[in-house]
C-alpha cells in the first residue's frame, strides 16, 4: 500500500460507512468528543454560545477550524468588500451574535455607553422617519471577543482543514481533520455522536464575460472582485482621473460607491462612474398590492438582505409550511438583489447625476477585453464603455459542490439538495438523509440557503438554526432544554461578563 | 419582534394579564378621580378584549408592507386610536364595570399600562422568553 501510515486509504475513501477498525487499520488516531463543530466561524460560535448557555461543558465540544477567531472570515470580507472597523454593517439593532437574547440591542448598549438617547431615537423612528440603526462592525467584533472569553470559545478551538466527515458503524460520525504542519499525524479523526457544519460560503464566483476576461488576458488588476482586496484601484484613482464602472444592485454595490465617492470629495478626484444594473428598477415593484417593494434610479430597496418577517414573523411562518417548487417559488418572490435606501448614499448619488459623474445604466455585458492606455472596453448591448477598472459587486456564490466537504457528503452520505441547489435541512437544520443511528448531522449559515427557514446567511439566522438545533439536542436528550428560568439566570451571568 | 396573527394576540393578552395588571394594581390607589380597582381592572379587560379585534385590523394594514413587519413606532402609536375608542365607549358606558371614570384618570391609567406593555415587548420580554422573538410573538 502506498498510502503512508495515518493517512485516508482508497478503502475509506470508498466506503460510505466506516468501521473502528478501519481506522485502526489505516493508523489514524481517534479522539473522542460527543459533539463537534466544522468551520469556526459565527455559525460555530453561535451554536457552540447556546450549548454553552444551556449547561453543555467545553469538554464536549470541539470547533474545527482554520481560523484563530470566529469573526475572521466575516471581518476580512466586510473590510475588503470597504466595511471597516468603524463602519456600520447592515444588521438590525437586535442582532447580536454574542448575546442569544438579542437584549439589550446594540443600541441601547450604545446609548448606555455614550450616555445618548440619540440611538435610541433613531430606533423608535425607524424605518419611517429614519434610516435603519445598525451597529458598527467593530462593535460587532468587540462583543464576540467578550463572548467568546467568556464561554470559553478558544479551549473547545482546534486548528486544522476539515476533509470529510463519513458516518460511522453503529452511530454517529467520524470527521476528519488536517493538523496544521508540524502535527504528529498527517490526519486526526474525531468520533462524535453529533456533527455540525457551519462553513461559511463555497467559494466566489465571477460573471462570466469577467472570469473569461481574467482567464484570457491573465489580468487580475484591472478586473477585481468586490469581495477580493481592491486597494489598488482606489490609490489609482488618488493618483489621477479615471473611470470605474461598478457592476451589480446589492450592498456591496453601495458601499463601493460609498468609497469611490467619499474619496471623490475627500480628495477632490476627478473619479467618473458607470454603474450597470443587470435588473435596471425604475420604482415600486411586485406582484400585487401586498408584494410591493420600493426602488428607483435602478436600485430595490429593503432594509435588510431579506424582508424583515423571514427572522420570526409571517414570511418565516409561511417557508415553513412549503417544499418543491411552492418553496423555490416564494424565494423568487421576495428575493432579488436590493440594498438600503440611506439619505449618506442617496445624497451622494443625486449629486453625481446630476454633475454628470455617475451615470447608472441597466445593460447586458457581452464582453470585457483591453483598450489602449491600460484601459478596458466592455461591450455592453452593443455600446463601448471605456474604463480604467471593473468591479464586479454581484456576489456570485460558487455552487456548495466547490466545498470539498460538502461534495464528500453529497457524494457518500445521502445528503441531497434543495430547490435552491443548496444542502437540504430538516426544520431543525439536521442535513436530511444523513442520520447515523442515535447521532445526527445539523448544518446552518448559507450552506442551507433554499430551506425552510430562509435567512439562514445572517446574524440572526445563525441564532435560529442554533436555537432549534439546540432544541432538538435537547429533545434527544444529550442538553437541557433553555427555560425561562435558565434563560433568565444566564442573562444576567451575560449581563455581568460571569462566565456560564 | 416581527408578530404573526396568534403572536400578536398571544402577546397583547399574556402582557396586559401579567404587566398590564401589575401597573394597574400599583398605579390604581394614586390615579387621578380615584377609580377604584374594580373600574380600572374593567378597563384593563376591555383593552385585552377590545385588542383582539385591534390585532386583526393591524394584522390586516401589515400585508400592505413589503416586510410585512410592524415597526416599533406603530406600537407605540396605535395607543391614540385604541384610547380614542376605549374613551368614548367608557363615556358611552359601553364597559361593564368601569362606570364614573375621569379623563385624566383614565388617560393617566391608559398612558402608563401602555408604555410599559411597549417597553417590555421591545426587549425585556426576549430574556424569560428566548423563543418569542422568532415564533412570531406566540408563547406556547
Amino acid at each position: 500500500m502506498d498510502t503512508p501510515a495515518g493517512d485516508l486509504t482508497p478503502a475509506l475513501l470508498n466506503a460510505a460507512l466506516w468501521t473502528d477498525g478501519m481506522l485502526a487499520d489505516a493508523g489514524i488516531p481517534v479522539s473522542d468528543v460527543p459533539f463537534v463543530s466544522v468551520g469556526g466561524g459565527i455559525g460555530s460560535f453561535v451554536l457552540v454560545d447556546y450549548l454553552r448557555i444551556a449547561g453543555v461543558p467545553a469538554d464536549q465540544i470541539r470547533v474545527l477550524s482554520n481560523i484563530d477567531h470566529p469573526w475572521q472570515t466575516y471581518e476580512y470580507l466586510t473590510r475588503v468588500s470597504q466595511i471597516p472597523r468603524t463602519q456600520r454593517i447592515r444588521s438590525d439593532s437586535s442582532s447580536r451574535p454574542d448575546n442569544i437574547w438579542g437584549f439589550p440591542s446594540y443600541a441601547l448598549s450604545e446609548a448606555w455607553r455614550d450616555r445618548s438617547l440619540r440611538h435610541l431615537a433613531q430606533v423608535l423612528t425607524e424605518p419611517i422617519f429614519s434610516d435603519y440603526w445598525t451597529p458598527r462592525a467593530g462593535t460587532v467584533f468587540a462583543g464576540l471577543e467578550r463572548e467568546s472569553a467568556r464561554i470559553g470559545y478558544p479551549s473547545m478551538l482546534v486548528k486544522g482543514a476539515v476533509r470529510l466527515v463519513r458516518r460511522r458503524e453503529g452511530g454517529g460520525y467520524f470527521t476528519i481533520l488536517t493538523p496544521p504542519a508540524g502535527s504528529p499525524t498527517k490526519r486526526v479523526a474525531y468520533r462524535s455522536t453529533y456533527v455540525h457544519l457551519a462553513v461559511g460560503y463555497p467559494g466566489l464566483r465571477f460573471l462570466p464575460d469577467l472570469q473569461e476576461f481574467r482567464e484570457k488576458y491573465r489580468d487580475h488588476e484591472h478586473v477585481v472582485n468586490a469581495y477580493e482586496p481592491h486597494e489598488h484601484v482606489y490609490e489609482f484613482l488618488k493618483t489621477r482621473p479615471g473611470t470605474v464602472v461598478v457592476r451589480g444592485g446589492g450592498i456591496v454595490a453601495s458601499r463601493v460607491l460609498q468609497r469611490l465617492m467619499d474619496d471623490r470629495a475627500a480628495f477632490g478626484l476627478q473619479t467618473r462612474i458607470v454603474h450597470l444594473f443587470r435588473t435596471f428598477v425604475t420604482g415600486t415593484h411586485g406582484s400585487g398590492v401586498f408584494m410591493r417593494r420600493r426602488g428607483g434610479h435602478g436600485w430595490a430597496y429593503q432594509g435588510f438582505n431579506y424582508p424583515k418577517s423571514v427572522w420570526g414573523g409571517q414570511l418565516k411562518a409561511q417557508m415553513r409550511k412549503l417544499d418543491g417548487e411552492e418553496r423555490a417559488a416564494l424565494y423568487k418572490r421576495m428575493g432579488g438583489t436590493n440594498t438600503p435606501k440611506r439619505g449618506h448614499w442617496q445624497r451622494q448619488m443625486a449629486a453625481g447625476r446630476a454633475a454628470g459623474w455617475y451615470e447608472a445604466m441597466q445593460g447586458t455585458v457581452e464582453k470585457v477585453e483591453p483598450a489602449p492606455h491600460g484601459q478596458l472596453a466592455s461591450t455592453v448591448d452593443g455600446r463601448v464603455i471605456r474604463s480604467h477598472f471593473v468591479i464586479d459587486c454581484t456576489g456570485l456564490e460558487a455552487d456548495i459542490s466547490e466545498h470539498r466537504v460538502l461534495a464528500d457528503l453529497l457524494e457518500h452520505s445521502g445528503a441531497g439538495r434543495n430547490p435552491l441547489g443548496r444542502l437540504e435541512v430538516e426544520r431543525h437544520f439536521e442535513v436530511k438523509g444523513t442520520a447515523s443511528g442515535d447521532g445526527a448531522l445539523y448544518a446552518s449559515g448559507a450552506t442551507t440557503l433554499g430551506g425552510y427557514f430562509p435567512g439562514v446567511d445572517t446574524f440572526l439566522g445563525l441564532q435560529v438554526a442554533a436555537q432549534e438545533i439546540a432544541d432538538d439536542l435537547a429533545r434527544r436528550g444529550w442538553c437541557a432544554r433553555i427555560g425561562p428560568v435558565r434563560s433568565t439566570s444566564q442573562w444576567f451571568r451575560w449581563l455581568l461578563g460571569r462566565p456560564v | 419582534m416581527v408578530p404573526i396573527l396568534s403572536g400578536r394576540i398571544q402577546t397583547r393578552l399574556f402582557l396586559l394579564a401579567l404587566v398590564g395588571a401589575l401597573v394597574t394594581a400599583l398605579i390604581t390607589p394614586v390615579l387621578p378621580g380615584d377609580p377604584g380597582y374594580r373600574a380600572t381592572f374593567a378597563v384593563l379587560a376591555a383593552v385585552a378584549a377590545l385588542g383582539v379585534g385591534w390585532e386583526v385590523l393591524y394584522h390586516g394594514l401589515m400585508q400592505f408592507r413589503w416586510e410585512k413587519d410592524w415597526p416599533s413606532l406603530f406600537g407605540l402609536l396605535t395607543v391614540v386610536p385604541e384610547g380614542a375608542l376605549l374613551w368614548v365607549l367608557l363615556r358611552l358606558e359601553l364597559v361593564p364595570g368601569a362606570g364614573g371614570a375621569t379623563f385624566a384618570g383614565f388617560a393617566v391609567h391608559f398612558g402608563v399600562v401602555w408604555l410599559v406593555v411597549w417597553l417590555v415587548a421591545n426587549g425585556p420580554m426576549r430574556v424569560p422568553f428566548l423563543r418569542w422573538r422568532f415564533r412570531g410573538g406566540r408563547i406556547g
